[in-house]
């Protein structure tokens, strides 16, 4: 018998009778209580509160002028080189030029990671992706990389660019994955982000930039535009 | 302190701890561990520190009493419906890894998964294994046993990292390194680390490491993980934390090894979400991680990045054993938050190391003596005050201190067939039995119990002047001169 088997056998065999019920009312009762009537200003509000208590920085603006932004926001910053996934419709509106004037270069992530790594890891000054959504309740984003959209860009440059329409933004994590059907179809890596990386395992003292990014910079497009 | 060392131990670069010994040390040696803690002015404001600080942030995570109910009862239930349907869940969860290109093992012992992990680290010859937080790698000491195939296994969490330069292990679950001071970090960076000089700047030190093990994620051909929650109707590997390395474990190097207790497992992806918010409320009073980690499958054809082979290791290691009894099943409903342990006047006082197991405070006095047998722990039970702090706080509402009555009595009961746990009985001593026997008796007879108090004050004059442990603080008992029933009479 294998290790398998036997850890199964020696479970079964004192597995109960009948499962316990399945908690499904509880889950729903749990967050049907705690539901809120809000517009998506104030949900971007919230979000907002919380993923800036976390050291990121938010950026309101409208959908047409965002990419102007992040060029500013680079050259604000001494960005010299910007990695980001040009086959996807956010990629596709970047122009060169407008980086260039600020002094970035717009590097499109080209061949596996193997081929950059060393790149990726000691020239790469910033990475930008797209968020698929995020969490009001917690200030939390919620990214999805896809092979247009490769894991590392959110992880290994020391600045994460992120763009969020604030159209989807969800209340709460449970709210983001029952809407959308997670269990139905997850990619190979799904993550929530919320803030650069950090630590606080030195006298409990917080420390930002411990291994992923050390700033994470949130451009949020909404109809309205910064109006708040 | 002069405690046995069982195993011999080389971290990555340090030598083998001065002081602690840190591998699992007998019951002889842990009343001296403790007695040596307890005196140590220095070790005991630090932690008494660091974890009033993690009460207070936590119970500022939960202004909303009513929320706090509602979200321990559904945690509860849901850790308490998985485990109910434990074996189906394992073989759902096994078939949807295997359907997303994972590799799923199992092993019953630490040896057995060791074993396993060092097959796919020699298949790859591997030189380099950069690991993120996992106590179950703890759990089965598999630092030692890469380093003993000649493989480094380099911790790369700041805290591990820190414990695992001073030759040390974690004190506490969540940060490992608690127990130090920055100054002592910092003397530890300037004499272990190559081209560091001397700073206690907190900022200054994380960058140390930052660049040292970023330099590791780039060279290591696999990366280690645990696992804090595994979602068998997707599949689904979720990993808790706020540094990135977690990440860059699972994300950079070719070959993604993540190792887990059976116990971790949940039916659907939504019973996540308030097991998440719990856990990093309760753990460190964050209302939630940096990164939370859904990780579903190796690098797919067309993706550029990720770990092109993703292996899970489910380990037991008394967790059956644990699971065959009804109470005892509840141990498992664990999500290793560690706010037992902040909670723990014991742990506050002794400080994780005392302990001398891989989990210390509340939930590792629970949870040893499955993994290691009574023989070895049956003295663990009886560091707690019983004041019922670690059951309060308990995300999952895990009995703690009901368990440790059982624990206790498990282990001092007479040996018989068929025990619930291995070791029962191992504090078992006949004549401390016979003389509780015989004590119950006389009680509950009034005319011996008469005889006997008359006896006990008559001959007052010879009770022993040194009696065990009460007198190595305490002034020694002694029978009144007088019984009570004595008194009561003359005043009538
Ligand atoms: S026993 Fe409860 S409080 Fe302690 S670590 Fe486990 S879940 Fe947290």
């Amino acid at each position: 018998m294998s290790a398998r088997d036997r850890i199964l056998a020696k479970l079964r065999a004192n597995a109960p009778q009948s499962p316990l019920p399945v908690p499904t009312s509880q889950l729903d009762a749990h967050y049907a209580a705690r539901k809120r009537q809000e517009s998506t200003l104030d949900r971007l509000a919230r979000f907002r509160t919380g993923i800036e208590s976390f050291h990121a920085d938010v950026h309101v603006t409208l959908e047409e002028s965002w990419p102007e932004l992040l060029a500013r926001l680079c050259a604000e910053k001494g960005v010299s080189s910007l990695l980001y996934g040009a086959a996807t419709p956010a990629g596709e509106r970047l122009d060169a030029a407008a980086f260039a004037a600020g002094g970035t270069t717009l590097r499109p992530w080209a061949g596996q990671v193997e081929d950059i790594k060393a790149d990726l890891f000691h020239k790469v000054d910033a990475g930008f992706t797209q968020a698929r959504g995020a969490i009001a309740e917690t200030g939390t984003l919620i990214l999805w990389p896809s092979p247009a959209e490769p894991r590392t860009l959110s992880l290994v440059p020391p600045i994460h660019f992120v763009l969020l329409d604030a159209a989807t933004i969800h209340p709460t994590f449970f709210d983001a994955l029952r809407a959308e059907n997670w269990a139905g179809g997850l990619p190979t890596n799904a993550l929530l982000i919320s803030g650069p990386s950090k630590t606080a395992d030195i006298q409990q003292t917080l420390a930002y930039g411990a291994h992923g990014p050390k700033e994470l910079i949130v451009l949020v497009t909404t109809r309205e535009g910064a109006t708040q | 302190m002069n405690a046995p060392t069982p195993h011999t131990v080389h971290a990555a670069q340090g030598k083998p701890a001065a002081g602690q010994p840190i591998a699992f040390v007998s019951a002889e040696a842990l009343r001296e561990r403790v007695h040596a803690a307890v005196n140590d002015d220095h070790l005991r404001s630090s932690f008494r520190g660091a974890m009033d600080f993690l009460m207070a942030k936590r119970a500022a995570q939960f202004p909303d009493e009513s929320e706090l109910v509602s979200l321990r009862s559904l945690s509860e239930a849901i850790r308490q419906y998985s485990l109910s349907k434990l074996p189906d869940l394992l073989e759902q969860l096994e078939a949807n890894l295997t359907r997303n290109g994972v590799h799923v093992h199992w092993a019953e012992t630490p040896d057995e998964a060791n074993a396993i992990m060092l097959d796919i680290a020699r298949r790859h010859q591997a030189k380099l294994i950069v690991k993120g937080k996992s106590m179950v790698s703890e759990e089965i000491e598999f630092n030692h046993a890469m380093e003993a195939a000649g493989i480094g296994a380099l911790e790369s969490d700041m805290g591990e990292y820190i414990v695992q330069l001073a030759g040390e292990k974690p004190s506490h679950i969540i940060m490992p390194a608690i127990h130090k001071t920055k100054e002592q970090i910092a003397t530890l960076f300037a004499e272990k680390v190559p081209g560091v000089d001397y700073t206690d700047n907190v900022d200054a030190l994380i960058q140390i490491g930052r660049q040292v093990l970023r330099e590791k994620f780039e060279q290591a051909e696999i990366g280690l993980s645990g696992v804090n929650f595994a979602v068998a109707e997707t599949g689904t590997l979720c990993l808790v934390e706020n540094e990135g390395n977690g990440r860059m474990c699972t994300t950079v190097p070719k070959v993604h090894i993540a190792i887990t207790g059976i116990e971790k497992v949940v039916e659907k992806l939504e019973h996540v979400a308030p097991l998440y918010s719990i856990l990093t409320r309760s753990a460190t009073g964050q209302a939630v991680s940096t990164y939370f980690n859904l990780i579903s499958g190796p690098r797919k054809a067309d993706e550029k990045d990720g770990p092109q082979e993703v292996h899970l290791v489910l380990l037991d290691n008394g967790r059956s054993q644990a699971y065959a009894d009804e109470q005892l099943r509840k141990t498992l409903q664990c999500i290793r938050c560690g706010a037992c342990m902040n909670h723990c006047p014991v742990y506050t006082r002794i400080g994780g190391h005392a302990y001398g197991t891989t989990y210390p405070g509340p939930i590792g006095k629970i949870v040893s003596p499955h993994m290691m047998g009574l023989e070895q722990t049956h003295l663990l039970p009886t560091l707690s005050t019983l004041c019922g702090a670690c059951g309060e706080v308990c995300p999952v509402k895990i009995p703690i201190p009901e368990l440790l009555v059982r624990l206790r009595g498990e282990a001092q009961s007479a040996p018989h067939a068929n025990p619930a746990m291995v070791g029962q009985g191992a504090g078992y001593k006949p004549l401390v039995s016979f003389a509780w026997r015989m004590w119950a008796r006389i009680y509950a007879q009034p005319g011996a119990y008469k005889a006997f108090s008359w006896l006990a004050s008559r001959f007052r004059v010879f009770s022993p002047s040194r009696q065990s442990g009460w007198t190595v603080a305490r002034t020694p008992l002694k029978p009144a001169p007088k019984r009570l029933r004595d008194m009561v009479r003359e005043r009538h």
